[in-house]
């Protein structure tokens, strides 16, 4: 049955569109206040080191300043994002972990002023040995950078097994064992983080912040200033770019508080670009191995893959990373057995965190070149390879993962067909080996054409604390005026979630997107979303918005059917009219419908409520992994390699993504179009690293990321799959389409020149490195060829549940609760 | 010490009174209010901050009012006449081609500039001249289409 929609599926602007494109828009920075002040903070200069001594005296001197303040203004305790991981402090008091880390603040007339008192702070320091590598932590068990985890230095230790992978193994014809790198890199957001708080005499306070998770910051902010969160409210500013940096509760925004409470005036910090770069959060560097057995027809009979994290100085979500660094690859391919061992390890750098696709490009790098390589082995197509062993629908994958509805058989077939891959793949392959003496005086520009698939949670199935409440929830307000107000703690960072809101909404009442006002995420007044992260606002607050759309809508169809003496299951909600679709004349006008359900019910304001389906698998880390549903992409990616730079030249790239229904194709296929961009940055350029113990290219022009001319023509591709458990089908699509674009470029580079990077970034450098072994005669491989010594836990071991039914589908907890 | 500067912005003459090392961005922002154009970097390497000064793009961020006396600088809050959209703004919103929406403003700027001196731009020398504009959300595809869609529009001769 075809589902008929009015506003679903309709390429419309987005509701901000019109204040984005005026310069309306007022983020964090743009937020001015009376009497505000301007805050700085002073930040580490040293990656290890114990604080001996912090002198204010000169700085709180200096003309125009109101506050310095030091972690001692601060209650004494650590907090993180995760429960299980509370190490950090806003302004740190014994001891800094990285270059950056926050010491003291200051809030003076103006930035200037500030600046110049933070230079005035006197600090003594002293330095303790900075752990830079994974290595380097490993080999120093005697320097401790924190005094609690799985180890020394070793912050979180996993190891899990479904079924017996060595029996795996033996039985099949083909063992690959690889290993492979994952550089760090960084979200590099347009906007620089910024936050404005405002502390008021009756002892509340307000923090308007360019976050991606009011409601987390809201929560930690009530522990860390030791006051009730009752009395803080938390407002997200529009931000200006996310992809997953401004997830933490931030030193800026605790500082901004505890000066604005002590000065008695609005505080704003602004963070520069250099900060920003400090601040991170991103993407963890990982190093991988990866054992697969494959059969002569492409079968996987099993998986054991293993990785080391290299965390940075706090735990931010880093547990989280470590457990996704394993878990949501057999949710792609039939994988009946499983095995996975994670370690994640401080070092002396800025925390990784959830950047964009959180812990799960980089085993998906791994998978997806492996694959490659063992279909080369097989003498078989990797596009056929990867089709036939998809994952079954409705079906359990080894580690227990409910999977809904894959198009990924259509993506596939989809993005073949676009990109010509029948007649390029062999034609390049073919060229490639024939053209191996090509002599120097010919152009020596290769061309190669690569492919690979990946799989991404449409919303984490648990939060990040334990509790039973809705993930999202949305406030319904119908006007008398016909509008209908959406209050909701959605944050929308760019992607367009407000719009969302306001489409569903609109759909389920039969009114204009344009009718419905849809209120920024304000703790004070909107219900609770978790956050934008993991892919889960459009399910969850979409879920959220349709329960309270029909609520509503019943509420008003029972008013109208009274008044129009017809029965409530024969009316329609369309065209801005309730009626009876066989008698349309005498449809009541909207407003006209709201005022009759007024004049019945009371006020109209009506909740709805949404967590997801409960389907954590039942053993100790079980809890990461489920989600409602996955969305999978696939890609092909064209590009020719010049022998003589080593620099890959994109010439196109193909993306069919199962998005389980396009609720905006416009606001889908800038979902896909953004993420690959970002997948080619962090393929051939992006890398956050450091010289000594310093940031090595903490700007914009040092830290490389693509521009108009490095991006190439991207072509989307939606596959709609209607999802049971999406808001009218719908699954994500601003991560998933980012996991398969890396290795898909390496899968070409190898294809164009015959060289294989296994390691991220694949820079001009790389690729050389590799046609000079080549040309001598030696594996043409570049990347690592070891792993650290390390002792994993002994895993915990659980029956696979490979192939078994699906949980229960579309089950939702407070579906059925009358208002 | 501060400097009398005189600079005409969005058709409004402005005489100032500013520190003489103030940059143009922040007196666009904190003197004039037109919080519209944007922080992205402060060292001119993002293009965020691009204004039209007498037509041509300038990164406000490395600009001194003191070099641009009697200059005519445009940004975004003067790219609409009136209340109707300059069609760069209208394309920019029917495409979707602002996301975050933070480098918007500095790539409308850049790309009326490019209308102003080539109605009707080949991609390529579209992408050439937003190669200064850094963008992170979009892929840079559909503010490619919405270009294209607004000297489409620009150019065609009223019926």
């Amino acid at each position: 049955m075809t589902k008929r929609f009015s506003v679903v599926g309709q390429p419309l602007p987005k509701i901000d569109a019109w204040g984005k494109v005026t310069g309306d828009t007022r983020y964090a920075d743009d937020l001015v206040l009376p009497r505000m002040a301007f805050g700085k903070l002073l930040r580490s200069p040293h990656a290890h080191a114990r604080i001996t001594r912090i002198d204010t005296t000169r700085a709180t001197s200096v003309p125009g300043v109101y506050a310095v303040i030091t972690g001692a203004d601060l209650p004494r305790v650590k907090f993180g994002i995760l429960p299980v991981s509370q190490d950090e402090e806003a302004l740190c008091t014994d001891k800094v972990r990285m270059v950056g880390d926050a010491v003291a603040a200051v809030a003076a007339v103006d930035e200037e002023t500030a600046d110049r008192a933070c230079r005035l702070i006197e600090v003594d320091y002293e330095p303790l040995p900075a752990l830079m590598s994974i290595q380097e932590s490993l080999a120093h068990p005697e320097v401790r950078i924190h005094e609690y985890g799985d180890g020394p230095n070793v912050h979180k230790n996993v190891a899990l097994q479904f079924g017996d992978v060595e029996a795996a193994f033996a039985a099949a014809d083909l063992v690959r064992e690889d290993v492979f790198f994952y550089e760090g890199n960084t979200h590099l957001p347009m906007e620089q983080h910024a936050a404005v708080a405002h502390a008021t005499p009756d002892g509340k306070l307000t923090l308007w912040s360019s976050t991606q998770t009011p409601h987390y910051v809201h929560r930690l902010l009530a522990k860390i200033l030791d006051m009730s969160a009752a009395h803080i409210r938390v407002i997200a500013a529009p931000v200006g770019g996310g992809f997953g940096g401004k997830l933490d509760p931030f030193a800026h925004e605790i500082a901004a508080c505890r000066l604005s409470q002590l000065i008695g005036r609005p505080v704003k910090i602004a963070c520069t670009r250099e900060e920003v770069f400090y601040i991170h959060r991103g993407r963890h560097p990982v190093l991988m191995w990866i054992k697969t057995g494959f059969t002569k027809a492409g079968d996987i009979t099993g998986c054991h893959l293993k990785t080391w994290l290299d965390g940075g100085a706090y735990g931010s979500y880093g547990v989280a990373s470590t457990f996704y660094t394993g878990v949501i690859n057999p949710v792609t391919y039939k994988m009946p057995v499983y095995k996975f061992e994670g370690a994640r390890i401080f070092t002396n750098k800025p925390p990784c965190g959830p950047k964009r696709g959180h812990g799960t490009p980089q085993p998906r790098f791994a998978l997806e070149v492996q694959l490659d390589k063992a279909a080369e082995q097989l003498g078989l197509d990797p596009a056929d390879m990867r089709r036939r062993i998809l994952v079954e629908p409705f079906t359990k994958t080894a580690n227990h993962l409910t999977v809904t509805t894959i198009g990924l058989g259509e993506c596939i077939d989809k993005v073949v067909e676009a990109s010509g891959w029948r007649d390029k793949h062999p034609r390049y392959h073919a060229a490639a080996q024939s053209e191996a003496g090509k002599p120097l005086w010919q152009p020596r520009r290769r061309r190669g054409i690569g492919m690979a698939c990946s799989s991404y949670m449409t919303g984490a199935g648990t939060a990040i604390y334990w509790n039973s409440m809705p993930h999202s929830g949305v406030v319904l307000r119908a006007d008398r005026s016909g509008g209908v107000t959406v209050l909701c703690g959605a944050t929308d960072i760019g992607q367009g979630s407000d719009s969302i809101l306001a489409y569903l909404v609109a759909e389920v009442l039969g009114i204009d997107p344009k009718d419905v006002h849809v209120h920024p995420a304000d703790t004070s007044l909107t219900p609770v979303d978790l956050g934008s992260y993991s892919s889960r606002v459009t399910l969850m607050c979409g879920q959220a918005a349709i329960q309270a759309a029909e609520r509503l809508r019943a509420a008003i169809f029972k008013a109208v059917g009274a008044k129009l003496e017809v029965p409530v299951d024969t009316l329609a909600a369309r065209e801005r009219k309730i009626g009876a679709p066989n008698d349309w004349d005498r449809a009541v006008d909207f407003a006209k419908a709201v005022e009759l359900g007024e004049a019945m019910h009371g006020v109209l304001a009506f909740a709805g409520s949404y967590a997801p389906p409960k389907r954590a698998g039942k053993y100790k880390g079980g809890g990461v992994g489920p989600s409602p549903c996955y969305s999978y992409s696939a890609c092909v990616v064209e590009l020719s390699v010049d022998e003589d730079t080593g620099e890959a030249e994109l010439h196109d790239v193909w993306i069919a993504h199962d998005i389980g229904r396009a609720l905006n194709p416009l606001l889908v296929e800038g979902q896909v179009e953004g993420s690959v961009y970002m997948g080619i940055g962090e393929a051939v350029m992006e890398a956050q690293v450091f010289r000594k113990h310093v940031h090595k290219a903490p700007s914009m022009l040092e830290y490389k990321s693509p521009t108009t001319l490095e991006t190439p023509e991207i072509h989307t591709i939606l596959v709609e799959t209607d999802d049971p458990e999406g808001p009218f089908g719908a699954k994500e699509a601003g991560q998933g389409p980012l996991l398969p674009v890396m290795p898909a470029i390496a899968n070409a580079i190898y294809q164009a020149v015959g060289v294989r990077v296994d390691e991220i970034p694949i820079t001009p450098e790389k690729v050389l490195k590799g046609l000079e072994a080549k040309r001598q005669g030696k594996p043409a491989r570049v990347g690592p060829d070891r792993v650290p010594l390390f002792t994993f836990k002994e895993p915990l071991v659980v029956e696979s549940a490979f192939g078994a039914p699906a949980d229960a589908i579309a089950v939702r907890p407070f579906a059925d609760e009358k208002i | 010490m501060n400097i009398r500067i005189s600079l005409t912005v969005n058709g409004e003459s402005h005489d100032l009174l500013v520190p003489v090392h103030k940059m143009l961005l922040e007196v666009l922002r904190e003197d004039l209010d037109l919080i519209g154009t944007k922080h992205g970097c402060e060292l001119g390497e993002c293009g965020t901050c691009t204004v039209l000064v007498n037509g041509a793009p300038v990164l406000s961020c490395l600009a001194l009012p003191a070099d641009l006396q009697e200059s005519e600088v445009t940004t975004v809050e003067g790219l609409a006449d009136g209340g109707r959209l300059h069609p760069l703004q209208q394309a920019f919103a029917e495409l979707g081609a602002a996301q975050c929406g933070y480098c918007t403003p500095g790539i409308l700027l850049t790309a009326k500039a490019l209308l102003a001196d080539d109605p009707i731009p080949t991609r390529q020398r579209i992408r050439e001249a937003l190669a200064g504009n850094l963008c992170r959300c979009t892929g840079y595809t559909k503010i490619l289409d919405a270009v294209e869609l607004a000297a489409l529009r620009m150019t065609r001769v009223p019926a």
